[in-house]
């Protein structure tokens, strides 16, 4: 096959050498996509470029063919260096693969429920920074309570991804009558704390919504604090409450508390990527969230998210700096 | 490619290590302040004392930095204190609960950015 390469190359060659034109300059050019493909080395290339001229110009001096060998010295490491970066970009491109599939592992892994008890919308949006997500939002539902989990892992990617599958089945291993927003953070912070290592660890909001006496009752793992909207005075609170990150003292205890809420209040859990919403003015503050959520305060919890997602987005032209978790709580009108 | 745009000096003042910070903590320049500490992280009974006065921006890898730093000088006996912390850091120390285990010292006087 190089034979053939090289009777290519002589033949362009040496219509362009009897007359030089830009046509067969740019023959020349699109020629050496071949060499590309057939993988030949870039001192190879200079072999055959002596070859032809040899071949169709005999009677050249010494001097030339000489320099034709000290350049054929000069490309070794070049080609040397091309073929490493071959083989970088294959090997990447099977690590690519494994984090398709990866991806795929994660989202079938950690897929949650809706809630559907009475009275209560839910909706959410969270969207990663990069492939794999840090965010992660979970669903516990009994008959008349809804939970919901808001974490962020601290360090992005694959390992971040890794640690959530902990936190999805350490709830799932939750002893029933043992659901309160204290308790479970008590049992996954227990849990994560002997699973990672130092400068890993994780945030984490619970919240769990009381049908039968509309309380949403919440614990803080160093999370962001959640914003409640009371629909009778038209004005936000935030909910925080005392409590170190995940993962970081065994023996952690946990701040629990609650509010009533009434037809339609509705309380937004977030994850940094929102509240750090970073734009080239500098940070958005607080006031700017709740400035959003207000303009869309009677449509329905999906919406709620959607509405404050793609104005921050927007904002950073939908190029998230940090995975970005809203979900929204909202009570309604029991429908009969 | 981002600019390493982190600075980390060390002083040893009495047998305290005093390291002050200059710049933003993120993903990008955590490593550079992770491979410092990490260096007298494991000193028997070491005394540190970190000057974040002149850090602005830090996000939560940062914490992190901060976090597996206390743990390993905790568990070898040493002690940890940060100062200097801005608004916006400090608010981060308090959400975390960090501030509760780790010595917190607010040097108003120090705080250019409490404006920020």
């Amino acid at each position: 096959m190089p034979q053939e390469v090289g009777r290519q190359y002589k033949e362009i060659m040496g219509k362009y050498l009897e007359r030089p034109s830009e046509e067969d300059l740019y023959v020349g050019q699109q020629f050496s996509r071949r060499f590309i493909e057939k993988e030949i080395a870039p001192e190879d290339v200079i072999s055959i470029h002596k070859t032809a001229l040899i071949e169709l110009h005999p009677e050249l001096q010494d001097e030339v063919w000489n320099s034709l060998d000290f350049l054929i010295e000069m490309m070794i490491h070049y080609g040397l260096t091309l073929r490493e970066h071959q083989s970088l970009i294959r090997k990447q491109e099977a690590i690519q693969m494994e984090m398709n599939v990866a991806t795929k592992v994660q989202d079938t892994l950690l897929k949650t429920k809706m809630p559907c008890v009475g009275g209560l919308d839910v909706g959410y949006i969270s969207q990663p920074a990069t492939q794999m997500n840090g965010d992660y939002v979970y669903f516990l539902n009994k008959k008349h309570e809804s939970g919901v989990a808001v974490a962020d892992v601290i360090g992005k990617g694959i390992p971040a991804a890794l640690c959530m599958s902990m936190i999805k089945f350490g709830m799932d291993g939750l002893p029933d009558g043992n659901t309160s927003p204290q308790n479970v953070l008590g049992i996954i912070n227990r849990i994560v704390e002997k699973s990672v290592d130092d400068s890993m660890f994780i945030s984490m909001f619970y919240g769990k919504y009381n049908a039968e006496d509309t309380t949403f009752s919440y614990a803080s793992a160093g999370h962001e604090p959640a914003l409640h909207f009371n629909s009778r005075t038209g004005e936000f609170s935030e909910l925080d409450a005392k409590g170190l990150l995940l993962g970081v003292k065994p023996d952690t205890e946990y701040e629990e508390r609650s509010v009533v809420l009434n037809d339609g209040d509705f309380i937004a859990m977030m994850t940094d990527g929102v509240t750090e919403t970073r734009t080239e003015e500098g940070f958005i503050d607080m006031n700017a969230i709740q400035n959003l959520l207000h303009d869309v305060k009677d449509k329905s919890a999906q919406q709620i998210a959607e509405h404050v997602y793609h104005h921050l987005a927007g904002l950073q032209n939908y190029r998230l700096s940090d995975d970005f978790t809203i979900v929204i709580f909202k009570k309604q009108p029991e429908q009969v | 490619m981002q600019e390493m745009n982190l600075q980390v000096e060390l002083l040893e003042q009495n047998s305290v290590q005093y390291f002050k910070v200059v710049g933003e903590i993120d993903a990008f320049t955590a490593p550079v302040l992770r491979e410092r500490l990490a260096a007298v992280e494991n000193v028997q009974g070491l005394k540190a004392e970190l000057d974040l006065s002149e850090v602005d921006y830090m996000d939560s890898t940062g914490l992190g930095v901060f976090v597996g730093f206390y743990k390993a000088v905790s568990a070898n006996g040493g002690h940890v204190k940060i100062t200097g912390l801005n608004k916006r850091l400090n608010r981060l120390f308090e959400i975390t609960g960090l501030n509760e285990i780790i010595d917190i010292e607010q040097k108003e006087s120090e705080d250019h950015n409490a404006t920020l």
